[in-house]
């Protein structure tokens, strides 16, 4: 008879290497969800042990009690104690230590004891305890604990084969009545007797390292330097931009014709008519558009994870959190901000390392501030056609200056909105606390990392292939019915709904500047930024869309007016142009509300800036 | 501890400067103005290590006001603000 699935689930203190224990385990066999109802990310994998168990394992997030302070905390908590809803009680909990720093963890295993389930302790990354000249007894540990302990490297290969041994010995005899659940919140004396118990226990069985980790030392002797560390945060930050701009650009070219090829197949392999209009510009075109910022996409989480797996993003966030705080963001929001110059899609999902719920739910809000890569096609379209490339005080090219100022609105708006929350709409709210563990600086292990990547990849795919796929549906829809009548001469999109609404909404872009042509441009817009480029571009009636980029310029710089140009610049620095950011508010929000108010607020925004702009323009003798 | 722990002044780590060095002596929440409880505030300074007996030293300050300190506390790294470290009196 075929065994039933042993559940396991993984429980340790943030940087306890849980993660990399759970890739070592289960390898790419990952499937990352949510926990229904609240957007903690649920990451289960699944193995066979070496007696042919097959096993499914969660990763908890990282805790280092039970007390549940945060959602993510929550669900550990609950997990572990068989409340949370529609998940199977862990036959197995595998409590992990870094063997390196055992006091935060036993502290965390005697509290877990507590609730009964069957337990083994996991002290990992033990090759480098070694190293440090740590030595544990491990027989008298778990003597001690009262708890199997077994040592595990979860980056080298066969360093959990000790792990998997035990697991299939524990699970043969795994009792099948439940085990009494004595767990209750500590008291501060209890947690406090708690830990004096885990010192005990660690100074009898663990004898501590005779030379501390130098390198760890010597690293943040020049990172975390008050201004040295600022200048070395400022150079990754530069290498980092320098590769998602520059390195990324071959790629997306290739896969932009890529894309470009398989549409021209299709165009010419099918029938002139719907379904290659379907195919064409709505699928290939529209999913294209998107799936082109794939390589972006990877080299960002490359670098986050790289960095975080080695130690450093624990550091950013302590050299910047007085810095932001200035605004009223907490220090841990600097790298979602900074993963929104990429897209604010992976921005907003990085906010989930801000454990109060307010200071991310003010990084959610205004990480679409910050100017995205999807707005570069449109900012450079416009400056190459109405600001002319000539130098300013000698030396600065007066086009550069604009694309700058752009840059520089986005980021000063953002704080002054993240001010603004904090002031009138969070007003009660004092800030959080920042207490952060800095852990040991470790060789990120490409591995980890691989698969790390591959699954955000994979996620943003199928956020390609569902969610942004049949926005282009419904816009390709708009722009293609009603069909024109039989021998019409204007450009079919004339007497398409999406030009009746675009005159519909003249009016009332009218004040700013815009005509009905950009009103239509605006709407495929909201499917991705630049898609509005390449929509200017069919209304204006010109072949050949993104390729033809300078052309469409010069029909630009005849049929607008300065003063557009310059409203359209402003309108997308705010405008909430961008259907699947506004999607993912709404995903790890949880609320339709959130999203309403980003919409809103940026919206209002757009408008004030662009009406500001353009009549200020205007006003210059530029209308 | 050391003869020199017994007669220095108590006094909270968030006034401590760059290198100082010193053992906990106890927490007292209620002397910083933490945007947390008494009680949180207490819980999570004993969760990060900051036990009465460990040994604290102020490794790194920030730039601006000289905040956030890193301290090690024992064999691990915990950068917190001072506001909070005003909760943990050291000698």
């Amino acid at each position: 008879m075929e065994l039933p699935l042993l559940h396991l689930a993984l429980v340790g203190t943030p940087n306890s290497g849980k993660t990399s224990l759970f890739n070592a385990l289960t390898g790419s066999r990952q499937k990352v969800a949510n926990y229904p109802g609240v957007t903690v990310e649920r990451k289960e994998g699944f193995f066979v042990t070496p007696l042919g168990r097959q096993v499914s394992v969660v990763d908890l997030p990282g805790t280092y009690s039970l007390r549940g302070r945060s959602p993510d905390e929550e669900i550990t908590r609950d997990f572990v104690l068989g409340k949370a809803s529609g998940e199977t009680v862990p036959d197995l909990v595998l409590c992990v230590a870094d063997a390196t720093n055992l006091r935060l963890t036993i502290r965390l295993l005697l509290e877990l004891k507590r609730t009964g389930r069957p337990m083994i302790l996991v002290l990992n990354m033990f090759d480098i305890a070694n190293r440090r000249g740590i030595s544990v007894d491990v027989e008298r540990l778990a003597k001690e604990l009262g708890v199997p302990v077994v040592t595990s490297i979860a980056v080298r290969k066969g360093g959990t084969a000790d792990l998997l041994a035990l697991t299939d010995e524990i699970s043969a005899k795994l009792a099948t009545e439940p085990a009494e659940n004595n767990w209750r919140a500590l008291s501060v004396a209890e947690l406090r007797a708690t830990q004096r118990e885990a010192d005990r226990i660690i100074s009898d069985c663990v004898s501590l390292p005779s030379r501390p980790d130098t390198w760890t030392a010597r690293i943040d002797a020049i990172v975390l330097h008050p201004v040295g560390g600022l200048i070395v945060l400022a150079l990754i930050l530069f290498v980092m931009f320098q590769a998602v701009f520059a390195w990324a650009q071959p790629l997306m070219e290739l896969l932009q014709s890529g894309f470009d090829a398989l549409g021209d197949v299709v165009h010419a392999t099918l029938p002139e008519g719907l379904v290659q209009s379907f195919l064409q510009n709505g699928v290939i075109s529209g999913v294209g558009s998107v799936i082109v910022f794939l390589p972006q996409i990877i080299i960002i989480f490359l670098f986050i994870l790289l960095l975080e797996d080695f130690g450093y993003m624990a550091r950013a966030a302590f050299l910047m959190d007085r810095i932001m705080g200035g605004a009223g963001l907490h220090g841990r929001a600097f790298i979602p901000l900074l993963s929104s110059f990429a897209c604010a899609i992976p921005g907003i999902m990085a906010t989930r390392v801000i454990d109060n719920k307010r200071d991310r739910l003010t990084t959610i809000l205004i990480a679409p501030l910050m100017t995205c890569s999807a707005r570069i096609p449109v900012y450079t379209l416009i400056i190459s056609a109405f600001i002319p490339a000539k130098d300013v005080w000698g030396f600065i090219n007066l086009q550069g200056l604009v694309m700058f100022g752009l840059y520089a609105a986005g980021i000063t708006s953002a704080l002054v909105v993240s001010f603004l929350i904090k002031f009138f709409m969070l007003r009660d709210y004092a800030p959080a606390p920042f207490m952060l563990e800095l852990p040991d600086y470790k060789m990120p292990r490409l591995k980890s990392i691989a698969i790390g990547v591959y699954t955000r990849a994979k996620m943003f795919l199928h956020r390609a292939g569902t969610t942004i796929f049949s926005m282009m549906v419904l816009i390709w829809f708009l722009a293609s019915f009603p069909q024109p009548p039989a021998g019409a001469t204007e450009p079919a999109i004339d007497f398409s709904l999406a030009a009746i609404i675009g005159k519909a909404l003249e009016p009332l872009l009218a004040p700013v500047g815009f005509n009905w042509q950009i009103a239509v441009a605006l709407i495929p817009g909201m499917a991705a930024r630049e898609v509005a480029v390449a929509a200017l571009g069919t209304v204006y009636a010109i072949e050949g869309g993104k390729e033809a980029a300078e052309q469409i310029g010069q029909v630009l710089a005849t049929k607008w007016s300065l003063a557009t140009a310059l409203s359209m610049l402003a309108w997308y620095i705010f405008a909430p142009q961008c259907a699947s950011t506004l999607a993912v508010i709404r995903r790890e929000t949880g609320s339709w509300g959130w999203m309403a108010a980003t919409f809103a607020y940026m919206l209002v925004l757009a408008y004030a800036a662009s009406l500001v702009t353009y009549n200020v323009a205007v006003a210059l003798g530029a209308g | 501890m050391t003869d020199t722990h017994d007669t220095r002044r108590e006094m909270p780590l968030g006034l401590a400067q760059r290198g100082y060095t010193g053992v906990i002596q106890h927490l007292s929440a209620k002397d910083a103005s933490s945007a947390l409880s008494d009680i949180e505030l207490e819980s999570r300074l004993i969760e990060l290590g900051f036990v009465e007996g460990a040994r604290v030293e102020v490794l790194h300050e920030g730039l601006v006001g000289r905040d956030p300190i890193a301290v090690r506390v024992d064999n691990i790294t915990i950068a917190v603000r001072r506001r909070e470290a005003m909760a943990i009196i050291v000698a």
